[in-house]
């Protein structure tokens, strides 16, 4: 089991199974504040046109000198071909492998697109990348992926940004069952019970934002999410009871009051 | 010569390379990706790719996302 502790994607390995998203923070501070707090190594990015007039939003030097992994996603892309042309601009970038492939093209519920998504990670994992789709909840869609080289699998909870949480947990069930790869939840998790929820199914990681960057106190929710990771992980490493469908009595049930 | 940036048009004095106009533009070259007419130029190849007339440069860098 020691040989388990440490999330392997891509050959490399990671202590922290809590992936930390850098979207819609107050401020770079606050950010950089709460990815300390998560304690996690990897985290996503997404590209945008360079600003002159706001040379201050550049995340690059600060994160780097956090020492994190950056996962560039490909958010914006809205076809296959979009998908591969982001991540060679982030691999460019980043100088790191990883890329989250994320193909939404309807921004009213931001579902991936489980064709596109499946052709831009088959592409990118032939050509070296570390490729970490987001994708619907599909069992068959992740065993497809597996089979094309993906490093891990996301599935969604639920919409990205919802906090409706594991709404597709018994698919995401499914997906462990099969997997071979790591399985990390993605998308719709809104509190640090999710994120132990998922974990206790199985899952090897996984990615939160909008619920750390949401919270009252940013880096405070953050370190609430890793402790729940943990807890999660652990239970699940420790072997959780199987349930029964009558009582089973935990003290003994001898008559010797009467 | 006429250059579209990051969907902005630009007109340059002096035709030159991508590195040039990127120092010229005040930019930390290893902060941003560059994409030419929908190609990925790597960073190491910047000097050796002249800009010509009517080229669509996107110049990137990374934000927050999830």
């Amino acid at each position: 089991m020691n040989g388990d502790l440490k999330l392997k994607l891509g050959g490399q390995e990671f202590a922290s199974r809590l992936i930390v998203g850098t979207g819609k923070f107050s401020s770079v501070e606050v950010m950089l504040e709460a990815i300390k707090a998560s304690g996690a190594e990897l985290v996503t990015v997404a590209l945008r046109r360079f600003n002159r007039e706001r040379p201050s939003d550049d995340l690059m030097a600060p994160l780097a000198r956090l020492g994190v992994t950056l996962i560039p996603n490909t958010s914006g892309a809205r076809n296959a071909e979009e998908a591969i042309r982001a991540a060679m601009l982030g691999r460019e970038l980043s100088g790191s492998s990883f890329v989250k492939v994320e193909i939404h093209p309807n921004p009213h519920h931001l579902m991936p697109d489980p064709i596109e998504t499946y052709e831009a990670s088959r592409v990118l994992a032939k050509e070296g990348f570390i490729v970490l789709p987001y994708m619907p909840a599909d069992p068959v869609l992740a065993k497809r992926l597996e089979d094309a080289g993906c490093a891990a699998v996301m599935p969604l909870g639920s919409a990205i940004g919802t906090g409706h949480g594991l709404s597709t947990a018994e698919m995401v069930k499914l997906i462990i069952a099969d997997s071979g790869i790591p399985v990390i939840v993605d998308a719709g998790i809104r509190s640090p019970s999710e994120a132990a929820a998922a974990m206790e199914m199985g899952c090897s990681a996984v990615l939160v934002n909008s619920a750390i960057a949401a919270a009252g106190i940013p880096a405070a929710m953050a370190s609430a999410f890793a402790a729940a990771v943990n807890a999660g992980y652990s239970a699940r490493q420790a072997g959780i009871m199987s349930r029964c469908d009558h009582a089973v009595a935990t003290s003994p049930l001898t008559n010797f009051l009467s | 010569m006429n250059l579209t940036v990051n969907g902005e048009k630009q007109e340059l004095m002096e035709p030159g390379t991508l590195g040039q106009l990127l120092d010229r533009l005040g930019i930390v070259p290893e902060r941003v990706a560059v994409m030419i007419n929908g190609r990925v130029i790597p960073k190491t190849g910047r000097n050796d790719v002249s800009l010509r007339e009517g080229d669509r440069l996107e110049i990137l860098t990374f934000m927050g996302g999830g």
